[in-house]
């Protein structure tokens, strides 16, 4: 099946059996590499990608169901400008192994979106759908509570 | 890994749906995928044709109406948790789903059929008393939730009918919910209960995970309507329900939670 | 000087913008995909390995133990486990055949089709009955290594007799990226391995074993986690993706799933443990007697040591005159355990600590005060013999406290708990860590480190692998500070044992303060090589007068020496156990749902001594993440077994562990006591964090409902049960 997304900005088409999980595809066609793979069952959200904004783990997402969609993975997260979370994380210590840590900016990018200003319970809750085994959490929170400033603000 | 899928069938319409369903019986139909993807990955559904629900208009959205409020089998829990329009009962068991990433994908109709007998929002259809509408190429049909998980992962869907969504009609009372599972997201449920109680009308203890389908305590509702005491009821609550051990937890354990859930509940009224 | 200070970590923005690579990311050109096919028995005799007729051989090979070009054996400790089992199975995932095919799909596909025929054998799964049971698995009788302590003497003086069993079961290390490895064929002949792993050299010795030739190279993958279950488990994908990869002359990927990693492989070992104490009737310690069994599962991996690491643990950080100290690790028919953070500290120290609550009790003493009572003092003798110098414990103690002075705040319920019952309780537990290697550890490996001046930058040249833990920061602060030039001048190379050489293995809380010193030394050894040469001066203009000079290639390689003074029988077990110890004292407040057994944890303060905190927000993360894993141990992870030894709960949603929402907030505080033969008086921090927090756990409990829990996990089920008893 031939399917058509913007990827990043870019649109672009791939051609591939439609029930293919955006995962793979993402991975081994368009060679976007920092989606992971931890579970394959949408439970450690490694593999978080934002589909038309919202936060989704693209190994439960078959890909015919992205024909149209505008998806941004983590290397379309910051990649004109580092995105805000991406310089508290660095700065807060928020990735260790760094596994997990591209899904972990997904869903923290997709929270500050609608919610600039979280609270640590509001980051928990939004980040509770990525699994992290190195920082017991503490620095992402930090991090995704102080990146509620961009630049500018 | 992909399924070797030889027919995949993305409807627009709802007329559209309903005259592929009726063509195509057999087909497996998937809305947000959050269990198909799982199911194809594990190996346990192997299906050759898709019948693919995300995309037709029609399903996903949610009004008052006469006799209640309709809610569309394609909204997802995100969608709910969003409208602040549902029932806080629904709202409750949407963000227990998962974790934000499901609740984005996870439809409610996808809730209803994949019935699980652990669907988290299974129990608030029936303490809700909610009608679900169904749809073929022949006709719609009502059906009171109570009726609808007839087995198992068995539910009261004919081969040519679609979910279209699900009616709440208006009605008072207490209402609770609480799930348990081992860890705050991401859980599957080793007990899930919804309550609701019109002292002297009518009341509603649903749960689900403590048998093979969700599930009302008939006897325990009508003894609380009766004016028992509380004791009385969370004893028949706990003789109704049909727990097993299983991966997740024991029968014990569910049995008493279960009676300890109602029991908090009732007190704090 | 960048020591004592946080910069950014160095691997940072590659991770936080997924360009960071890790070992399923590489796909070279060729690439063939391997699965592995595993024995679905406990203990069997392998009939026949026969491939299914009705499939397509075509594109597939196949490779069993008869095609292995050397030794059947993962080198490790001991010389039991086969890389791939012939003519026996001893645990259930046991590889038997290896497949590769062009695609994972296919691959997988053809491990399905490799059909075995076997006989059953008898199969033992109690680690109480192994030892001289009929059925044989490993040796005589069953026993990798038994191991007894004796020290002190003993004392008639009025005394309780206090006895507990406590007992932890497996859990599983759950690095989020799992078990992953490539084999590349290289034009001479040999091969490239590139992979996750903390120990390239562990990889690097058993493939070239395997092989009969020195033609390989052993290259770490950024590693998604390892928490020790990369230690020694990646030795063995390494010997399958090389044996696939000379089978195919092409280039061979295996990356598990996460149900196959689960169930294949190691987990932590589970641990009974009998205490009985003589305690005096202020509640000091006065003999203390332990009987400690741990299960090994099939093979024998690193379970003598993780054995003697909790023997040496097991009286926790207090003193007592006397001890008598046994353990015993047995093989039983399960998939092996093996190294994961702690190494047998944590199961140990749970013991003791819930020990010392149960003496707390029985003498009505405070919990908090019996263990100020017994707490180690400087120049007390251990176990072992060692006398303590700048022992830690009281300034852990009151540091904790002091952090723990401010008020809890409490979690928000979520919608529906908002009626529960929610009882407060807090809990305090203490422990100690050996840092680096048991014993004679580090005088056997003398790990090497090698700096090389290119260009205006210094190469730092180790296997230290950097696993999440920070040493692709850590190395470059400790040598630009000894330099005295800018750590972004500094870098570590690719952990290549083609190019660095071998540093010992990156596991025992030793990378920081074993390997970081010889960084250091290497660092020193570079500036005496220079103000040899060229007289005084700062790095910069010795380099200076170097390349004016002409000089060539400036490289110094510096060997971690064992310190003189540091004595270890490892005959008698007596001497000293560990350069030094580490201390720590957690804190942790809870509230427990008496409805439903669920734990709800609000805040845990912790309070540790790390020497000096080279990076405080890398030793807190360290610190974080570990007190973490231990909360998911105390409370929510549980391995449950078929009868087979398989693991049933092979999938995320069913082996529990903990999300952000279930995190407390962490209060980290760092104590600084500073260790002589440490870089900048760095200890070991990597393990400490996994040994307290459980039993504060318990204790946090047992204060809000009553309930007296000895075994681990605490799930929910348990809680409420013990809860009835009362």
């Amino acid at each position: 099946m031939n399917v058509r997304f913007r990827c990043n900005g870019r649109a672009v088409e791939v051609d591939v059996p439609p029930m293919s999980r955006l995962l793979d595809v993402l991975r081994e066609e368009l060679r976007l590499t920092g989606s992971k793979e931890g579970c394959g069952e949408g439970e450690c959200g490694a593999c978080t990608v934002r589909i038309d904004g919202e936060a989704v783990m693209s190994c439960l997402v078959p890909v015919c169901q992205v024909d149209g969609a505008s998806i941004v993975t983590i290397e379309g997260l910051g990649a004109s400008v580092v995105h805000p979370v991406q310089t508290a994380m660095l700065q807060h210590g928020g990735a260790q192994c760094g596994i997990c840590t591209p899904g972990l900016c997904m869903s923290a990018a997709a929270l500050l979106e609608r919610n600039p200003h979280p609270s640590r319970e509001e980051a928990r809750v939004a980040l509770a759908g990525n699994l992290c085994r190195c920082t017991g959490y503490q620095k992402v929170v930090d991090a995704v509570c102080a990146s509620l400033a961009p630049e500018g603000s | 890994m992909s399924a070797p899928v030889t027919a995949l069938f993305r409807p627009r319409t709802l007329n559209d749906a309903l005259k592929m369903r009726a063509e195509q019986p057999g087909a497996t139909v998937m809305a947000g995928g959050t269990d198909v993807m799982v199911y194809i990955e594990s190996g346990t559904l192997k299906p050759t044709a898709i019948l693919d629900l995300w995309g037709c208009s029609g399903l996903r959205w949610q009004q008052s109406i006469t006799g209640g409020q309709f809610h569309g089998a394609g909204l997802t829990c995100t969608d709910v948790l969003r409208s602040g329009q549902s029932h806080p009962l629904l709202e409750a068991a949407a963000a227990t789903v998962g974790a934000v990433q499901i609740q984005n994908r996870a439809t409610l109709g996808g809730n209803i059929c994949n019935a699980s007998p652990a669907g988290d929002t299974l129990p608030v259809w029936l303490a809700l008393k909610a009608e679900f509408e169904v749809a073929s190429v022949r006709g719609r049909r009502r059906i009171p939730a109570a009726s609808f998980w007839q087995g198992y992962k068995k539910i009261d869907l004919r081969p040519d009918e679609l979910f279209l969504g699900i009616l709440i009609p208006p009605l008072f009372g207490h209402t609770h919910f609480r799930k348990v599972g081992t860890r705050l997201a991401q859980s599957i449920s080793k007990v899930v209960f919804a309550g609701r109680y019109n002292p002297g009308v009518d009341a509603c203890l649903a749960f689900g995970a403590v048998g093979p389908t969700p599930m009302r305590c008939l006897k325990a509702e009508t003894a609380l309507v009766a004016g028992a005491a509380v004791d009385d009821v969370v004893q028949l609550v706990r003789e109704e329900i049909a727990p097993i051990d299983d991966i997740r937890s024991t029968a014990v354990y569910r049995r008493q939670v279960a009676g300890n859930i109602v029991r908090r509940w009732l007190t704090s009224l | 000087m960048s020591i004592g200070t946080s910069p950014p970590r160095r691997d940072g923005l590659e991770k936080l913008s997924g360009r960071a690579l890790y070992a399923d990311d590489f796909r070279p050109d060729g690439l063939l995909y391997g699965a592995t096919v595993r024995s679905d028995r406990a203990h069997a005799k392998i009939l026949s390995i026969e491939r299914d007729p009705a499939f397509d051989w075509s594109d597939v090979t196949v490779v069993t133990a008869k095609d292995l070009p050397g030794p059947n054996i993962v080198t490790l400790m001991t010389d039991d486990q086969p890389i791939l089992a012939d003519g026996i199975t001893r645990h259930v995932t046991e590889p038997i055949a290896l497949v590769a095919a062009p695609t994972r799909e296919r691959a997988l596909a053809a491990a399905n089709a490799v059909k075995i025929t076997y006989e059953d054998l008898p199969s033992l799964f109690d680690p109480l009955l192994a030892e001289g049971h009929d059925v044989r698995i490993y040796g005589d009788d069953n026993v990798f290594k038994r191991l007894h302590i004796q020290h002190g003497v003993r004392t008639d003086t009025t005394s309780h007799l206090i006895r507990g069993r406590y007992r932890t079961g497996l859990q599983e290390q759950l690095y989020i990226e799992p078990q992953s490895m490539i084999a590349s064929p290289r034009a001479d002949g040999g091969f490239t391995v590139r992979g996750s792993m903390q120990c390239p050299y562990y990889v690097d010795r058993a493939v070239k074993r395997m092989l009969g030739h020195d033609r390989l190279n052993v290259v770490q993958a950024v590693t998604g986690g390892g928490f020790g279950g990369k230690e020694e488990y990646p030795s063995m994908l390494a010997c399958h993706v090389v044996l696939l990869a000379q089978a195919t002359g092409r280039p061979v990927k295996i990356t598990y799933g996460r149900g196959e990693d689960l169930r294949a492989t190691t987990k932590r070992h589970p641990a009974i443990i009998d205490l009985a104490t003589l305690v005096s009737p202020e509640g000091e310690l006065l003999e203390l007697h332990a009987r400690l069994w741990m299960d090994g599962g099939a093979y024998h991996t690193l379970s003598t040591v993780v054995l003697s690491r909790a023997i040496l643990h097991v009286g926790g950080p207090y003193r007592c005159p006397f001890f008598d100290l046994e353990g015993t690790v047995v093989a039983t028919n399960t998939p092996p355990n093996g190294a994961f953070r702690g190494f047998g500290a944590p199961q140990a120290q749970w013991a003791m600590e819930r020990h010392m609550d149960r003496i707390a009790r029985e003498l009505g003493i405070d919990p908090l005060e019996l263990r100020w009572r017994n707490l180690y003092r400087e120049g007390d003798v251990t176990a072992t013999g060692q006398a303590l110098q700048d022992p830690g414990a009281f300034a852990v103690l009151r540091a904790a406290e002091a952090a723990a002075a401010a008020p809890v705040v409490r979690k928000t319920v979520r919608p529906g708990v908002e009626n529960a019952e929610l009882r407060e309780g807090r809990g305090i537990a203490m422990a100690w860590h050996g840092c680096g290697f048991t014993g004679n550890g580090e005088a056997k490996i003398r790990g090497k480190v090698a700096l090389e001046v290119r260009g205006s930058e210094v190469a730092v040249l180790s296997s230290s692998t950097d696993i999440g833990q920070g040493t692709e920061t850590i190395f470059p602060m400790i040598v630009a500070d000894t330099l005295g030039i800018s750590m972004d001048r500094v870098f570590n190379t690719e952990h290549d044992t083609g190019i660095v050489p071998d540093s010992g293995p990156t596991v025992a809380s030793r990378t920081a303060m074993v390997v970081g010193g010889t960084c250091e030394k290497a660092a020193q050894q570079l500036l005496g090589r220079l103000r040899k040469e060229h007289g005084e001066g700062d790095f910069d203009s010795l380099l200076q007068r170097w390349r004016a000079a002409d000089r060539g290639l400036l490289r110094v390689e510096e060997t971690y020496e064992v310190d003189a003074s540091v004595v270890w029988d490892p005959e008698t077990y007596q001497g000293d156990a560990y350069p030094t110890f580490g201390w720590s004292c957690v804190i942790v407040d809870l509230r427990v749902d008496v409805d439903t057994g669920e734990v709800i944890y609000d805040r845990v303060v912790t309070a540790t001594d790390v020497g000096k905190a080279l990076s405080p927000v890398l030793a807190e993360g360290q610190i974080e993440g570990g007190t973490l894993q231990a909360l998911g141990w105390a409370t929510a992870e549980e391995v449950v077994l078929d009868a087979r030894g398989c693991m049933r709960n092979d999938r995320l949603t069913n082996y529990i562990i903990p999300t952000a929402l279930d995190a407390p907030e962490f209060v980290t505080a760092l104590v600084e006591i500073p260790f002589a033969g440490g870089p900048f008086g760095a200890k070991g921090i990597g393990e400490i964090p996994m040994d307290a927090p459980a039993a504060a756990v318990a204790q946090a409990i047992e204060r809000a409902v009553g309930a007296r829990l000895d075994s681990l996990p605490m799930t929910p089920e348990r809680v409420l049960a013990a809860m009835e008893i009362r």
